[in-house]
């Protein structure tokens, strides 16, 4: 489980978070949606255990973030692999760090994205290099996967196959994904809960088809009301 | 399949099993892809997926045996009382949305019978 308690982040004068408290149960696969500049990325990144709140708490499976991010895998939105690697060099790298990793699932994996291993980072398209992240994300055995803009700026074929990897590979019951992103059309089926965060707080968090059911509207039109004015 | 965006998706898994169901496309004894399969083919979560087998499997249409997979396994009374509650279904909207659009019992009625006859003709 992961639970915020009155979780406060500021940059300089901008709180990216106000004071938010949830609680996300786990082996479900959750979407962290709003606009750019909501607070999402911060989100993750607490749950990551890159930084830490200025005020409030962040806890996953009741631990500090920190002492739990053996179990958590991050991918981050920005270009984080260094771009004179090969695809195989910075698996390596994590496989150094991480015992949960997947060597089987990671090569399986690397075919059905048709990638290779000997791929030089900078030398690939940006929809190859955001799916080299999610490889590289989804090869470990991780209990907690957060994805930030996992599709942002890739082709339609590579989304599918994105989209694709995540259903194949999710281990229901016992694996909890965070997806943040602002494009919702997207994963709009493969959530289960959604977590609607404006201007650093929180302005709606339900099942997803409770949504549908009660408000008879997509998820997409339900961002578009919630967001009305941003 | 397309599913639309603003209906629980279980549901409409589960509507869609029953049209094939009702249509003679799925028989008692069919074998229907596994959970994971299926949310792969129409790529839904695997959650929703679980919800909408485990439904059909209370409501007596399906049955997963351990190890073997989920078979259809709907009797003749349940097919015929499905087929009537979408054939209710599909004419209650049907009714409601020429109310909506202005006409009454008489011209319902009429447009009705009109369709009717010609699809006896052309069916001939």
């Amino acid at each position: 489980m992961i639970e915020f308690s009155q979780v406060t982040k500021q940059y300089g004068k901008v709180k990216a978070l106000d004071s938010i408290s949830f609680s996300l149960s786990k082996g479900r696969i959750i979407g962290l949606f709003g606009p750019n500049g909501a607070g999402k990325s911060t989100a993750l990144k607490l749950i990551a255990g890159l930084s830490r709140p200025d005020r409030g708490k962040v806890e996953v499976d009741g631990q500090n973030p920190q002492a739990a991010k053996s179990k958590i895998a991050y991918l981050p939105e920005v270009d984080y692999l260094y771009p004179w690697m090969t695809i195989e060099g910075a698996a390596c790298f994590i496989k150094a760090f991480y015992p949960d990793w997947d060597e089987h699932k990671y090569k399986e994996l690397m075919h059905f994205l048709n990638l290779e291993p000997d791929m030089k980072i900078n030398k690939i398209s940006k929809g190859q290099r955001s799916k080299a992240k999610l490889l590289l994300a989804v090869s470990r055995r991780a209990s907690y996967l957060l994805l930030d803009e996992p599709l942002s700026g890739v082709d339609i074929l590579s989304r599918e196959e994105i989209i694709n990897t995540l259903i194949r590979d999710y281990r229901e019951g016992e694996q909890t994904i965070v997806i943040a992103t602002h494009e919702i059309g997207e994963v709009e089926n493969l959530v289960d809960e959604v977590v609607f965060v404006k201007r650093g707080k929180i302005v709606l968090k339900q099942e997803a088809e409770v949504i549908r059911q009660e408000r008879g509207k997509s998820l997409v039109e339900t961002m578009k009301e919630l967001m009305k004015g941003e | 399949m397309d599913f639309a965006a603003d209906r629980p998706i279980y549901m409409q898994i589960i509507e869609d099993f029953k049209r094939r169901m009702i249509r003679g496309e799925l028989k008692t004894g069919d074998k229907i892809p596994s959970q994971r399969e299926y949310a792969q083919m129409v790529r839904v979560n695997p959650n929703t997926v679980q919800r909408a087998y485990r439904e059909m499997e209370n409501m007596g249409l399906v049955e997963t045996l351990r190890g073997q997979g989920t078979f259809v396994r709907v009797e003749e009374e349940m097919l015929m009382a499905m087929k009537k509650e979408m054939a209710e279904e599909i004419a209650e909207r049907f009714v409601r949305e020429m109310k909506d659009l202005g006409f009454d019992y008489e011209d319902i009625k009429m447009l009705v019978e009109k369709f009717l006859h010609k699809g006896g003709q052309s069916n001939d």
